[in-house]
């Protein structure tokens, strides 16, 4: 078929690869050019990516599906698969996030990390990581998908443990990978399930099998990918990872933690969209998780004073949206991978926001150590206003043009579910309202709670400049992609749904959903900007203090997971000693004591040596002579 | 033939009490060469016995195998004598250390 | 083709090569440099076997035979399956690896090349005995193997070496008697099926060659379908026993942590890369080939035995403090993955854990030697002492250590994950519960290599530790071409699927058709 633009799009993996694999190989020869290195890798992935995505737009809606063989991987015998890209509208959506704000994180982190004197190992790393969430979302097969999938992983495990000096930033970092391969396992077993079912690993034959699966292998696939998902995107129950993994460098953060990665478990949701099309229960599975993660993120990040782990716990709610959309079919689907986008602008926005005031603050994160920086930070002010804004779902900017469609999709449906999940989300954006104003006013607003020998300031342009493009991506993103038609755009990729009207009419959610959101702010204004906002956390009832503890999310897992599995490890090394080894050395001590019994026959006198050898000798003649006659 | 029969038994019987009953190196072995010289005897018995000349035959071999054995054996016995000033074989346990 | 008797001169070139480190003298001042050309001279061997392997056809190829000992039907018999072709690549590859990681490690040039002959020695062994096509002769081999490796770990090793030593011994050599008993009566029962074709040319064949692997399964003819079951289940557990000891899985495993613990890492390597690999081989190439219906009997309670294998050595190696023996409890969690694949029967499964053979191999290898540079270092072996924080103080080896971890635990993007993926997977099809619990060895593994990379690596730099060397050039080519390795083999892996392709899907057919069974054949 020759060489087509889509074929060029392997080039879009290998650029961040090679450059990753020469910054570490180079070692400390490269410290001098290694960032410049390292920025140009995905800039030159995003020229590429682009080409592509033009190119992808001149075909006809029906053959903007490619999928590009790219050489024989594995040949079992039982089942052969190539490694292949598949370059269609949802990917291709991806590719563009994750290399357009990769990119502008990248310029952001040349003056972000250029006091570290290990910056080249941090791009190295930060390009590994491209390159792998560019596999997976590139990927024509579940397996392939692995690849990047596991090296995401493995990008934000070394990422989050940059600062591995400190340990408790190794310990966050080991227990985000931990986490992650609780998850893998479900992804693991759900590619065991395909290849039982369909015989077959890429999304070609599987997902076009899906409609032939019986209804329990559907469900048993659904929920064993939903593992994953929760795994990668920190969905409940595995969401404790996410907050401490805001160990890492804060551009780590807006990139791995915000815009990318965690949403990997969205996208493997919505790829395998024909599969939850042939269950029932495992969409509703989905959703479900969704909804309680988004509630969850929410209300701890109502009672979190470190400013990034505020963040940390909007991620988690607004990908609970992702999710809940992800989980209602083709027309949620559209508006998660919507809001998907939308989010990756604005969170990673606010994130570099809260970079840039990191630095101004001498790396504090303690927002009731703050307030009143929007004097000294105006650019920062204004571009995590937006990024606000964005979140908030005020008209025009980004989020209410995918947050309060995935609400009224919420209420669309039969039965009890719209009207609970519906509640849900609606109640969540005025939690998210809460939150993020408290976040917003307690920063930058009321009076300053600095130490006075804080001098903050402006931060460099290559730091501000990429957050006043991401600000802007957080007014006029989501409007844009309105206006073009995204969801129309995506329909190759996710299918076809029809309109159906929710159990409220949308006007009525819409409004209700503001209301609620201008409440919260509103509520937020006279608590943190109005009133003087304490230096230390207010002392609190038992449920604030569960929530300041993420419901005590640790704690649980201490004792579902950690304490009854160092149990089982020390019982069974205990047996591996005591009874595996103790039986073979049990053998051992019986062989010596036979043979201290039988010893004593050889007492090492030459004389009774040859006694016994004559009488045994007479023996045997004796019973020879008896046998003969 | 009985009586060769007979009194190669009795050889035997000899040697062997030699052997269990004696200390002395010296003796023992020469206890060795009694029970060998009565085998001996056996064998050019039922040699003769049969018209079969394999019996006379073995009997070379076991003198020849007899007369290197006392070679070494004496030589032994003179190191052992060296080291331990006596031939006796009961000194302590020898074949225990 | 029989112009280069190949397999005979890649046998007999490692012998000649460690007699001649022992017996002359002028070479024993330059034991290394000389037994690391020798090795090389052997590794070249090894591919230009390959070239030959690839030219010929069938699937035992570059076969060569001679009578033994005619009267028994035992006879020199070589040739090279697809596995065994792999798995002397790996030998060849890693005994030069081994040779140059120790090369500083004796303190006398005596001492060096009397363990360069060792372990060119135990390479001679380790060749033939993949290219054995002849049980009585694989035995012998599979006993031989012994006496190096109890010089190896009795003579060179650390601390506790001798009892490690002889209790390797004794457990290889209860596992060899019970093979013994296996041989005896395989020989009984060929004898009585060699007599049943007393009308046919087979006789003159039967007689002399009893033992022939090709000639015991020669298509049509093999001598086990019309056994009676009870003699070919006895038969095939005297050999599954005595592999299971060498492979080990639980509970016959307790000899590795020692060995490993005692043995210098480049023994390490080999004993566990090659050496017990010697036993999943043999269950591939003799238990299921020689007894297909006894594998399809005993698989049901072999398969829980591997399973616990793989969460037993997972957790212990979670327990353990002493970074050698981790890293052989997590070897025996792998000999876990590696014998469900065998004996799951599809050929997904199978061509899995032959593959898994090799990458193992390659990822545990290159963990022992990195532990053995860490050790080397810092003086100890326990986990806990090393460290904290030397990354800072010896990136490199911080890299290192935590790239080869990555492979043990099957990362995607290294060979092992193939492997893995495709033992879990393929035994899913006819296995899925055991294989579904087999899969948490996944999460198992994740927990005991970064705990031991967080211990020892991670944390603030101690100061009496900063002048800590990093790897120097010898030891990065020790550890680099194994990373390479398998990173080429995570991407690229058709070379060696190919090889190994048509064993598993002629084992598996032998096994799962009617041909293979005895019930079908109307006993």
């Amino acid at each position: 078929m020759g060489v087509t633009p889509e074929s060029l799009m392997g080039l879009v993996i290998v650029l961040p690869l090679a450059s990753a694999a020469l910054l570490l190989l180079a070692g400390r020869a490269a410290d001098r050019w290694g960032h410049l290195l390292g920025v140009f890798a995905p800039a030159a992935s995003l020229l590429v990516a682009l080409v592509g995505l033009v190119s992808v737009l001149g075909r006809d809606a029906a053959d903007r599906v490619i999928d590009v063989h790219l050489f024989d991987w594995i040949d079992t015998g039982g089942f052969s698969l190539a490694a292949g890209l598949r370059v269609d509208p949802l990917s291709l959506s991806f590719v563009a996030l994750v290399t357009f704000v990769g990119t502008l994180i990248h310029v952001y982190s040349v003056a972000y990390m250029a006091k570290d004197p290990d910056r080249r190992r941090f791009f190295a790393y930060l390009n590994l990581f491209v390159a792998a969430m560019l596999l997976l979302v590139l990927a024509d097969s579940y397996l392939l998908l692995f690849v990047g999938w596991e090296g995401v992983g493995l990008a934000s495990y070394l990422l989050i443990g940059f600062w591995n000096d400190r340990p408790d930033y190794a310990l966050a970092a080991k227990k985000a990978f931990i986490a992650n391969r609780i998850g893998d396992v479900g992804l693991i077993l759900a590619m065991a399930f395909m290849l039982k079912q369909t015989g077959g690993l890429t999304f070609a034959e599987v997902l076009g099998k899906a409609p032939d699966l019986s209804e329990s292998w559907a469900l048993g696939i659904g929920l064993a990918l939903l593992l994953a998902a929760c795994g990668k995107s920190a969905q409940f129950p595995l969401q404790s990872w996410l907050g401490d993994a805001m160990a890492g460098p804060t551009p780590v953060s807006a990139l791995i933690h915000a815009a990318t990665m965690v949403t990997a478990g969205v996208y493997l949701i919505v790829r395998s969209g024909p599969l939850y099309a042939a269950t029932e229960g495992a969409r509703l599975a989905v959703a479900i998780v969704g909804a309680i993660t988004l509630l969850f993120g929410a209300i701890v990040g109502s009672a979190k004073d470190d400013m990034k782990k505020v963040l940390a716990a909007s991620t988690m709610s607004q990908i609970g949206y992702m999710m809940l959309a992800a989980g209602l079919g083709p027309i949620g689907a559209a508006f998660a991978i919507l809001h998907l986008l939308t989010h990756g602008f604005f969170k990673a926005g606010l994130f570099l926001g809260a970079g840039s005031v990191m630095h101004a603050m001498n790396d504090g994160v303690n927002i009731r150590r703050m307030g009143g920086l929007a004097g000294v930070m105006k650019v920062t002010w204004a571009t995590f206003m937006m990024g606000w804004l964005a979140i908030l779902g005020i008209p025009p900017f980004a989020g209410f043009w995918s947050k309060d469609k995935i609400i009224e999709t919420a209420f669309i449906g039969e039965g009890w579910q719209p009207w609970v999940l519906g509640t849900i989300a609606l109640l969540g954006a005025g939690i998210t309202a809460f939150y993020m104003s408290r976040l917003f006013f307690s920063v930058f607003h009321g009076k300053a709670r600095w130490d006075a020998d804080l001098h903050p300031h402006e931060s460099s342009r290559l730091m501000t400049w990429p957050m006043a493009v991401l600000a802007l991506g957080s007014v006029c993103l989501g409007w844009v992609l309105a206006l073009v038609g995204f969801t129309t755009w995506l329909e190759p990729s996710i299918g076809h749904a029809e309109e159906a009207a929710p159990v409220l009419a949308a006007p009525i959610i819409t409004a209700a959903t503001l209301l609620l959101v201008v409440a919260g702010a509103a509520a937020a204004w006279r608590l943190f900007a109005v009133r003087e906002v304490a230096v230390l956390p207010p002392a609190a009832g038992p449920v604030v203090r569960a929530v300041r503890a993420d419901f005590h999310q640790d704690s649980v897992n201490d004792l579902v997971l950690v304490k009854p599995g160092q149990a089982l490890a020390t019982g069974v090394a205990l047996t591996d000693t005591y009874a595996v080894d103790g039986a073979v050395r049990g053998v051992g001590w019986l062989t010596i004591g036979v043979g201290r019994v039988v010893r004593l026959a050889h007492n090492g006198n030459v004389r009774s040596y040859a006694a016994i050898m004559t009488v045994g000798v007479m023996v045997l003649v004796a019973i020879v002579f008896a046998g003969g006659l | 033939m009985i009586p060769y029969v007979a009194l190669s038994a009795l050889l035997f019987v000899i040697g062997a009490t030699t052997v269990l009953l004696r200390r002395n190196v010296i003796i023992v072995l020469l206890g060795i060469e009694l029970m060998l010289n009565a085998a001996n005897l056996a064998f050019v018995t039922f040699a003769r016995l049969h018209g079969d000349v394999t019996g006379q035959v073995i009997a070379f071999f076991t003198m020849v195998v007899a007369a290197a054995e006392v070679v070494v054996g004496l030589a032994i016995v003179v190191a052992i004598f060296r080291s331990r000033r006596s031939v006796s074989v009961d000194g302590e346990n020898a074949m225990r250390h | 083709m029989l112009s280069i008797p190949w397999l005979t001169l890649l046998i007999v070139w490692p012998c000649v090569a460690a007699l001649s480190l022992w017996l002359i003298p002028a070479l024993r001042h330059q034991g290394r440099q000389t037994a690391i050309a020798w090795s090389l001279v052997e590794l070249v061997l090894a591919i230009g076997t390959t070239v030959a392997w690839c030219s010929d056809t069938g699937n035992v190829r570059l076969a060569f035979r001679a009578d033994w000992i005619p009267q028994f039907g035992v006879s020199y018999a070589v040739g090279l399956t697809g596995t065994g072709l792999v798995m002397v690549l790996l030998s060849t590859v890693l005994v030069p690896i081994v040779l140059l990681a120790a090369w500083n490690e004796q303190k006398t040039p005596r001492r060096s090349t009397h363990y360069a002959a060792l372990v060119l020695a135990l390479e001679a062994f380790m060749v033939a005995v993949f290219c054995a096509r002849d049980v009585f002769f694989f035995y012998v081999l599979f006993e031989a193997m012994l006496i190096p490796v109890y010089f190896l770990i009795g003579s060179f090793g650390g601390e506790g070496r001798k009892k490690a030593a002889l209790k390797f011994l004794i457990y290889s050599l209860v596992g060899g008697l019970v093979m013994l008993a296996g041989v005896i009566g395989l020989w009984s029962q060929a004898r009585v099926r060699a007599s049943l074709f007393a009308d046919s040319a087979l006789v003159g064949l039967g007689s002399t060659r009893v033992f022939s692997l090709d000639w015991l399964t020669a298509g049509g003819v093999a001598v086990i379908p019309t056994m009676n079951p009870t003699p070919e289940r006895l038969i095939f557990l005297s050999f599954f026993i005595a592999f299971a000891i060498k492979a080990p899985l639980f509970p016959l495993h307790t000899w590795l942590p020692d060995a490993a613990h005692a043995a210098r890492p480049g023994t390490s390597v080999l004993l566990v890369g090659v050496l017990d690999k010697v036993g999943t081989f043999g269950m591939m190439a003799l238990c299921l080939e020689l007894f297909p219906g006894a594998a399809r009997w005993a698989a049901p309670v072999i398969i829980p035995f591997a399973v616990v294998s793989v969460l037993w050595g997972g957790i212990m190696a979670i327990a353990e403090k002493d970074i050698l023996r981790m890293i052989a409890y997590t070897s025996i969690s792998h000999f876990g993955f590696i014998v469900l694949g065998i004996f799951a029967f599809t050929s997904t499964a199978h061509i899995g854990a032959s593959f898994y053979m090799v990458n193992h191999g390659l990822s545990t290898g290159a963990l022992f030697l990195a532990a053995g540079f860490l050790i080397q270092r810092r003086g100890t072996g326990e986990i806990d002492a090393m460290g904290p924080g030397l990354q800072r103080t010896v990136p490199v080896l911080a890299g290192t250590f935590l790239a080869v971890g990555l492979s043990a635990i099957a990362l995607p993007g290294f060979s092992t994950f193939i492997s893995e993926f495709n033992v879990i997977a393929g035994s899913f099809a006819t296995r899925p519960w055991e294989a579904g619990i087999a899969a948490l060895g996944v999460v198992l593994a994740a927990l005991y290599i970064l705990l031991a990379y967080q211990k020892i690596f991670t944390g603030p730099p101690r100061e009496d530790l900063a002048g800590t060397r990093d790897l120097s050039g010898r030891e990065r080519w020790v550890i680099g071409p194994l990373i390479a390795a398998m990173l080429a083999l995570g991407f690229f892996p058709a070379p060696a699927l190919n090889a190994l392709r048509p064993d598993a899907v002629a084992t598996v057919e032998h096994i799962q058709g009617p041909a293979g069974s005895w019930e079908g054949s109307g006993q």
